[in-house]
């Protein structure tokens, strides 16, 4: 499997290496060999590797293995810190300018999601109730003016263009005037994919940006890039001293290396993650969340805080709870089924699960949120003691549970049977998320309301 | 212009940042040992081969050194461009199309962004050039103003496109086409389909249903199913061709944007993992910037010195 977590190749090399009181240079320069490997398949830049590779092998050296850890999560933890800091730590916000308005210019190669991603950034302004002009500056690609149009106007957002006629340093230019005089407090330019080589287009760029002065310039860079992302980001970032960028596409099944490629590169945050095709699929980007996806250790955080602007508090606690200590019923699990459907699609929640990507089979794995109603349908037909309880279950009330839910005995068999294992896989995680024991995850799982 | 001209233009950036690495690792005048190997593994990698087939190209390339008993670098080249000759392919394949007088279906797929409705409007253009009749089906019915991006091409092109509204089945815009495409006598018809994300598994289960609507309509039908893919893109690449052929059976690959730097490594990846061929590269944005892809051209293209491009 190409996409292996880093956690689990690096067990395996260190399962020889048990029980030693300090990492000696041999032991390390072995584990960083595999650390190496997994961050270039992982697409990150291979300068940055190395220069990655040599920083953390200096530091672990010598080091003295904690107690509680074997020798082989004391270097996961090494190279996870190092991970974060290289990523930039902290959680980076755009800026706002103290006189309105604050102009965002997005810019790109082709195809990377400029366009969708400056409506995305409008419904965000505009939930947040401000009052943003998009810009269409795409004069190029045939129906760019329409695609933002049509986002413009599902988000209610006005769209400032003036066809595919006039240069875009001019509509630019004209899109300032109007916000002001319509007292817009954000502009969001959206402009042309182009090569970072192709001068003649990084000149306009210049332009528009001479012209409108904005406080953010975003670069738009797709999470599949492969090497090639350092040229793209260092290319961008000197003609135009890129604020920050936003990783698109990040739902894919990509480890994401690009992201850290980029921000080593050009010491330029991350400040958004496209993570889907609707218009609200997008979230603030998370330095050190990402640096555990690279390394395949889930994102159990992004989850958690998914909930909790979905679900109150004290029930996305109580989630958070259930979740950790796999100690739930059939009762809570239908109260989370309830929940969990709010959150979005199920396979977008399942991919921020740790572990997921260890366990074979769950790659691909069908979620399907129509299942859910069927499984609602047999929980609801169970009596309160049954859901508590369900070793009461037998064969007759299997019939009736069946029969009140308009569902076969096999599915009701396999509803229990897969709740069984949903609660043993639950303990997986939870004692992964703990603490990396990295035992390997059985073949196999299901989740309950899967057929 | 010819392929090899126009594709030694577009790849001349790629040459020079992926050979010209490999050229001056190589003629040096030095000596084959670690630390060269290590320098032509990186330049490798750098340009996206992928980690498991650098190792193996690495691998062989050893196993040739001892049996040959080469000692100098400079003798290593001709085994480096044989090897990578050998794993490209020797031979252009050409797109596999109906009997003359017969309707060819081809289909395109990828994920969002890599250039499938452009490609498909480029591709247009070449088969109504060479005096075919075609028809474009706009089966993104998803992104907004996909369909307006393909009626414009098919204005360019001179070419009808069958549409419906956004939002409609895309499986049903194909069956249109489809049925378009058999009542005015048409010779191709291009089948457009929305980006997708290869795990995104109901998407994908969509565009199955798209393949499936084509297989029983047209016998032999699709003729090719054309996985269109930016070269910028890094190792996931071989997860999209592996997961959009269990969908909708690949058959080749376009490789878009080839205009920019340093990707010819993803291209030996793909051949050499998946042994699907490349068909077409997109070199640039214009009508006429698709290119059949030529293996052996490729290859040389990319060993040519800058003596030759002196001479142009």
């Amino acid at each position: 499997m190409v996409f292996e977590g880093l956690a689990n190749r690096l067990q395996d090399t260190f399962n020889r290496l048990r029980g030693k009181g300090k990492l000696s240079e041999s032991d390390v320069t072995e584990a960083m060999r595999e650390v190496r490997l997994a961050l270039l398949e992982a697409d990150v830049n291979f300068k940055v590797v190395k220069d990655f590779v040599a920083k953390v092998k200096e530091r672990a050296v010598g080091q003295e293995v904690l107690q509680s850890l074997t020798p082989g999560q004391h270097v996961i933890k090494i190279v996870n810190e190092e991970l974060t800091a290289l990523m930039g730590g902290e959680q980076s916000k755009l800026a706002v300018s103290a006189k309105a308005p604050t102009v965002y210019m997005m810019v790109g190669l082709q195809g990377a999601g400029k366009t969708t991603h400056t409506a995305k950034l409008a419904r965000l302004l505009h939930k947040d109730r401000k009052k943003p002009l998009l810009v269409a500056c795409d004069i190029y690609r045939p129906a760019a003016i329409k695609q933002l149009q049509v986002l413009g106007e599902q988000l209610d957002v006005p769209v400032f263009s003036l066809g595919n006629e006039v240069s875009p340093v001019e509509i630019a230019r004209q899109a300032m005037e109007h916000a002001k005089s319509h007292g817009h407090d954000y502009v969001l330019i959206d402009t042309a994919g182009r090569l970072h080589i192709d001068e003649a287009l990084m000149d306009e760029l210049k332009q528009i940006k001479a012209t409108v002065q904005p406080h953010e310039i975003l670069l738009v860079v797709d999470a599949m890039t492969g090497q090639d992302a350092v040229n793209v980001a260092e290319s961008f970032n000197s003609q135009l001293d890129v604020t920050g960028a936003i990783l698109t596409k990040l739902d894919g099944d990509t480890r994401g290396g690009a992201a850290l490629s980029i921000r080593a590169v050009t010491g330029t945050p991350i400040k958004y993650a496209g993570i889907g095709e609707k218009i609200d699929a997008i979230e603030p980007f998370h330095p050190d969340r990402m640096a555990s996806r690279i390394l395949g250790m889930g994102d159990v955080l992004t989850l958690i805080e998914k909930a909790q602007a979905t679900i109150d508090k004290d029930k996305a606690l109580d989630l958070e709870r259930k979740m950790r200590n796999a100690d739930f019923t059939l009762e809570d699990f239908l109260d989370q089924l309830q929940q969990v459907k709010q959150l979005g699609p199920l396979d977008q929640i399942m991919g921020m699960l740790p572990g997921m990507n260890k366990m074979k089979g769950m790659q691909n794995v069908n979620v399907d949120d129509k299942q859910i109603g069927r499984v609602e349908a047999i929980i609801r037909s169970m009596t309160p003691g049954e859901r508590t309880e369900p070793s009461v279950i037998n064969s007759s009330r299997r019939k009736r549970i069946a029969a009140g839910s308009g569902t076969s005995v096999q599915e009701v068999n396999r509803l229990l049977k897969q709740f069984e294992d949903m609660q043993k896989m639950m303990k997986q995680f939870s004692g992964m998320a703990k603490k990396m024991k990295g035992k390997k995850g059985k073949g196999g799982f299901k989740l309950p309301f899967m057929p | 212009m010819g392929f090899f001209s126009k594709i030694k233009e577009g790849l001349a950036k790629t040459r020079d940042a992926f050979m010209g690495k490999v050229e001056s690792i190589i003629s040096f005048g030095r000596k084959i040992d670690e630390e060269f190997y290590e320098e032509l593994e990186e330049a490798l990698i750098m340009a996206d081969v992928g980690v498991n087939t650098v190792m193996e190209i690495m691998d062989e390339l050893r196993s040739e050194v001892k049996k040959r008993k080469l000692t100098q670098a400079e003798e290593l080249r001709p085994v480096l461009q044989e090897k990578l000759a050998e794993l490209m392919g020797t031979e252009q394949e050409g797109l596999k199309m109906a009997p003359d007088g017969q309707l060819t279906v081809i289909l395109f797929v990828g994920v969002n962004g890599v250039g499938k409705t452009t490609t498909i409007g480029k591709l247009a253009h070449r088969f109504k050039s060479e005096g075919k009749k075609v028809i474009l089906a706009a089966g993104d019915t998803f992104r907004a103003g996909a369909i307006e991006q393909l009626e414009v091409w098919g204005e360019r092109a001179g070419v009808d496109v069958i549409k419906q509204s956004a939002g409609s089945d895309p499986a049903a815009v194909i069956y249109d086409g489809l049925a378009a495409a058999r009542a005015r006598k048409a010779d191709v018809l291009l089948c457009d389909t929305a980006g997708r994300l290869q795990n995104k598994s109901n998407l994908m289960d969509e565009l199955n249903k798209v393949y499936r609507v084509i297989k029983r309509e047209v016998p032999d039908a699709p003729h090719e199913v054309l996985l269109v893919l930016d070269a910028t893109t890094g190792q996931n690449a071989l997860q999209q061709a592996k997961l959009f052929g269990a969908s909708a059976g690949v058959t080749g690959i376009v490789l878009t944007k080839l205009d920019g730097t340093a990707k010819g490594g993803i291209v030996i990846a793909i051949r050499k993992e998946l042994e699907l061929p490349v068909k077409f590269v997109g070199l640039g944005e214009k009508m006429d910037d698709l290119q059949p892809f030529a293996p052996q051209e490729f290859v040389s293209a990319l060993f040519t010195g800058n003596d030759t491009e002196d001479s142009e």
